[in-house]
Order: structure tokens, then sequence, then C-alpha cells
């Protein structure tokens, strides 16, 4: 037992030994609006998703208002100037949610383009 | 001798006192002692928006007050100001699936002739049926008595909407693209008035009321007997639709 822990060991540090992946894609991040986000990158990348998961409850179960995190601040800032929208071809959610084959739930609900004016119609 | 270095003194005490007193009264409150204020505003009236970070207070519990006497038949300014605020434009093929949040309902006594015109939308109850029958807690009631659906959560079994006496809630069948950004609906998901939960946040009244030619519409706390609501419940006959329920709505009617 404790040879085979070993042996599995020994083939997850070959693995990562090997520089296979150097050449791989990499998405492309277009920042539109560079500038200092509410996070160093590094932190945005790994925990946005805990961010907005802790504040969408506290926003809409309790009220709270003026979060850090806040998804439309996110659109705000990082909707492409072309299209509007954080979606589409280099949109800058989809982009990585595509690389990482990671759905997007948020935008079934919330609205993806940046300052977009709602309009009514007759029921 | 002394004299000059008193005024020194002097004058420092009382800028100390009304810089003290500035500040207070920036804050809206009075401070007679530390915990006991004579005059406490925040968050108690529509016209106050609540401070970043601050929880919707159990203290305040919205409600709306709808005078059918000044409501016209075939106006519907309150059904469009809503549509508009909240980015409901029909996009299904049969009209009884489309999301009607706000409606006006004509009513005719048969036995005198006598006919009412009246906006019914979510009653926002003290006890809402549609929170207890929930699976999974999505339909919630926030503390200040706004009740809504957190569709983060949920799972569209549409059990409130038969639990809802008011048949005050929708489903949205279709995938939609054209919400407000401060209100996000859609695919899946049940929903309802919100009061313009967006608005009354900012310390603004919801669109319909707004939107009322008549001012038939009075939104405001009912909790706080000073309240224009608070005050006009208190002094005429107000009615709750299907009251033997119990449910004690937010939303009252004038001449049914």
């Amino acid at each position: 037992m404790k040879l085979l822990r070993i042996s599995v060991a020994a083939l997850f540090a070959a693995l990562l030994a090997v520089p296979a992946l150097a050449g791989a894609p990499k998405p492309v991040i277009k920042i539109e609006s560079p500038g200092q986000c509410i996070a160093p990158a590094e932190e945005m990348r790994r925990n946005h998703m805990e961010m907005l998961k802790h504040q969408r409850d506290r926003t809409m179960r309790h009220g709270i208002r003026g979060e850090k995190a806040s998804l439309n601040e996110c659109i705000n800032c990082h909707a492409s100037k072309a299209t509007g929208s954080v979606l589409g071809k280099d949109g800058f959610c989809q982009e990585c949610h595509s690389y990482a084959a990671v759905k997007l739930d948020c935008w079934d609900c919330h609205q993806p383009k940046a300052g977009f004016k709602a309009t009514g119609a007759k029921p | 001798m002394n004299e000059p270095q008193d005024k020194v003194q002097d004058s420092g005490r009382r800028g100390f006192i009304g810089a003290a007193a500035a500040a207070g009264a920036g804050l809206g409150v009075a401070a007679l002692a530390p915990g006991l204020h004579l005059i406490e505003v925040a968050g108690a009236t529509s016209a106050t928006a609540r401070a970043a970070g601050e929880p919707a207070p159990s203290t305040v519990r919205w409600g709306m007050l709808i005078d059918t006497a000044k409501c016209a038949s075939g106006c519907d300014a309150c059904v469009q100001a809503c549509n508009t605020e909240n980015g409901i434009v029909e996009t299904v093929k049969d009209a009884r699936q489309g999301s009607q949040w706000i409606r006006k309902i004509d009513l005719k006594d048969p036995k005198n002739g006598r006919t009412h015109s009246l906006p019914m939308m979510c009653q926002h109850c003290e006890n809402p049926p549609c929170v207890d029958v929930c699976p999974t807690g999505a339909s919630m009631k926030r503390a200040d008595g706004i009740v809504l659906v957190d569709r983060h959560i949920c799972i569209g079994c549409r059990y409130c909407m038969m639990a809802c006496p008011y048949k005050a809630r929708s489903f949205v069948h279709q995938p939609l693209d054209t919400q407000n950004p401060e209100v996000p609906r859609g695919i899946g998901c049940v929903e309802s008035c919100t009061f313009c939960v967006q608005r009354v946040d900012k310390g603004m009244q919801p669109a319909c009321v707004e939107a009322c030619p008549e001012g038939a519409m009075l939104f405001g706390d009912l909790n706080d007997p000073n309240s224009g609501i608070a005050q006009r419940i208190a002094r005429e006959a107000t009615t709750q639709v299907r009251a033997d329920l119990k449910l004690n709505v937010g939303v009252r009617y004038q001449g049914i």
C-alpha cells in the first residue's frame, strides 16, 4: 500500500515536471478599462465567484447595498467597448469561461450590457 | 491678564461643541446622551436612502394604500411604469403566459351596478403563503416586509403561484435579454412585484406610485405612526383583500 502511494506521488511529480502545457493556448483577456480592480488580479481570478456569491446573498436576502463586490460594477468596468457586453467574442467573462468550460449562469437573469436602458411594453 | 487666554479656551470649547452639534445634525440624530437620541430619522422614511452596508431595517414595514375612488377605469399608467422600470417586455405568443407584476382589474357589483377599478399586485403579506410553501427557501420576506423571490435558488416549481390567493406571481417561460441592470429576471424563475426594491433602497417611491396621474397610490412605512400611510390608515376605513385569510397584507385598499 505504501509502495502504491509512493508510486502515485512519483507519477504526479513526473507529470508536473513535464513542461508539456507551456505551449497550450491561453484565453485572450482584454482589459477595457485598465486600472485597479477591487483586489489583485490573482485573487480576482481565483475568488471572484466566492466574492459575488456572498455579496449576492447579503444584497438579495438582507438588503445590503453598496457592497465592494458587485456584478453591475464588474460589467460597467469590463464590458467590451465594441459590443457593450461581457459576453460574445472577446467578452471578458465568456472568454475565460469558455476556455475553462465553466457554465455562466449569471446572465440568464442579469443584464450583460453596460448602461443598458430597459423599456417596457404594453401587456 | 488672564482674559485673552480665557477667550482662546472659550472659543476652543465652543468650536468643539459646534462641531459636535454639526456632526449630530449631519447624521440626522441629536444625541442627548450616549445611546439616547432625541430624533432618529435614518431608514424610517422613504425619503432616506439606506447607507451602504446597512441591512434592511426590521423596524420598517413597507406598505401601500390604494384609493379606488381615484383610480380611473381604462388607465394603466401604473402597469406601464412597472413594465418600464422592471424591463418587462412581452415576448410570448400566449398572453396568459406573459409576466404581470401589476394588473388593472375592473369590478362591477351586479346588484347595484357600482363599478371599481383597481390595480392588483403582490400584497406583501406579513404571513405570506408563498414563503410557507416554497421548497427551497427562494420565496422570502425581507426584514422590512417586502416579499421577494431569490432567483439564485428558485427551481421554478411554481408551488408559490398555486399558493398565492392574489394571483400575483408570474413564471418566465422564455430567455430574456432586456432586463434592467438593477432588476435581474430570467427564464425558469417565478417573479412578482418587488415594491421596486431597487428604488426603495435608494429612498425613492415605487415606479407605479410615482406614475399614477391621480395620486391614488400612497407608499410608506406602516410601522411609523408619523408616516402619511399610517396616519391615513388610522383615520380612514381601509380594506385588506381577503382579510379572512389573516395574512395581514401590506397593500390596503379604500372604497372597495
